[in-house]
C-alpha cells in the first residue's frame, strides 16, 4: 500500500516538473508545477509530516503559485522564448543535469544501501509547535522568520508599485 | 519505503528545476526553477526527519523545522523576485534574462 502511495506520489511530482520543463506554454508549466507541488505534499504526508504537508498546500499551492501567475498576467512573454530553443543549447541543458542526476540517485543508493525500511513516524504537529514556542528551542529563530518575512513583503510592495520610468542614463547632466 | 528512495525522487526534482533554470529563457522560469530545488531540499529534510525518528522528538522533528523555515524563506524569495520581475519589464519591456545590461556600458 505504501509502496503505490508512493510510487503515485513520485510519479506526480515527477511528471509534473517534466511537463513545466518541457511545455511551450508557460501557463500551463505554471499549472503542472500545481501537480509538482501536490504531489510533494503526499511524500510529506507519507513521511509523516503532515503539519507541513498542509503548509505546502497553503503556501505553495495557495501562496507562491498565484504570485507567479499574477506575475504572468502582469508581463509579457517573449514571442521567441516559445519556439524550442537551438539543438544543442537543449542537449546541453538535459545532459548536464541528467548526469548529475545519475551521480546524485548513486551517492544516495550507496549511501542508503544498508538503511532498510524508515522508522515508524512519531506524532509531529504538537510538538513542531512546541518547539517554536519554547524559550530553548526555535523560538528566535521563529520570530527572526517573521520579521524577515514582513521586511520582505512590504520590500516587495514598495518594489513593485507603480513608479514613472527613469530618464535615460546617457542625457546629460 | 527506503530513504534511498525519497533521496532519488528528490535528486530528480532539483535537476529538474536546475534544468529549467538553465533551458528556459525567461525571469519566471527561473524563479520556478528555484521553487522546484527549494522542494527537492524541503524533501531532502523531511526524509532525513523521518529518518531519525527514533532518536528523540527533538532530534526527529529538527528536519520539519528546518524545512518550514525554508519554505518561508521561499515565500519571501518569490515575492521579492516577482516584484524585480515587475520592475524590470517596466523598464525593459521584456523579462528575458539577457535584456537588463545597464551596468555593461
Amino acid at each position: 500500500m505504501e509502496r503505490i502511495a508512493f510510487a503515485l506520489f513520485a510519479a506526480v511530482a515527477l511528471g509534473g516538473g517534466l511537463v513545466a520543463l518541457f511545455h511551450r506554454s508557460i501557463v500551463h508549466s505554471a499549472f503542472a508545477l500545481m501537480a509538482t507541488f501536490l504531489g510533494v505534499s503526499g511524500l510529506f504526508v507519507l513521511l509523516g509530516a503532515d503539519f507541513l504537508a498542509v503548509v505546502q498546500l497553503l503556501i505553495y499551492v495557495g501562496g507562491i503559485l498565484v504570485l507567479i501567475l499574477f506575475g504572468l498576467m502582469l508581463t509579457r512573454p517573449d514571442p521567441a522564448e516559445r519556439k524550442v530553443r537551438r539543438v544543442a543549447f537543449v542537449l546541453t541543458a538535459v545532459a548536464v543535469p541528467a548526469a548529475l542526476l545519475v551521480g546524485k540517485i548513486a551517492a544516495a543508493g550507496r549511501w542508503a544501501a544498508e538503511e532498510g525500511k524508515l522508522p515508524e513516524p512519531q506524532p509531529a504537529a504538537r510538538e513542531l509547535g512546541l518547539l517554536f514556542l519554547l524559550k530553548d528551542a526555535y523560538l528566535i529563530p521563529f520570530e527572526l522568520a517573521a520579521f524577515l518575512l514582513t521586511v520582505a513583503l512590504v520590500g516587495a510592495v514598495y518594489l513593485a508599485r507603480q513608479t514613472p520610468p527613469p530618464p535615460p542614463p546617457e542625457e546629460p547632466r | 519505503m527506503s530513504l534511498g528512495a525519497y533521496l532519488a525522487v528528490a535528486a530528480a526534482l532539483f535537476v529538474l528545476g536546475l534544468a529549467m533554470m538553465i533551458a528556459r529563457r525567461n525571469l519566471i522560469y527561473i524563479l520556478m526553477g528555484i521553487e522546484l530545488i527549494l522542494n527537492a531540499a524541503n524533501l531532502n529534510f523531511v526524509a532525513f526527519s523521518r529518518h531519525a525518528a527514533n532518536a528523540g522528538t527533538e532530534v526527529a522533528l529538527r528536519g520539519q523545522v528546518f524545512a518550514l523555515i525554508v519554505i518561508l524563506l521561499a515565500v519571501a524569495e518569490a515575492a521579492v523576485a516577482l516584484a524585480i520581475v515587475l520592475h524590470v519589464f517596466r523598464l525593459f519591456d521584456s523579462i528575458r534574462p539577457e535584456d537588463p545590461d545597464l551596468l555593461r556600458e
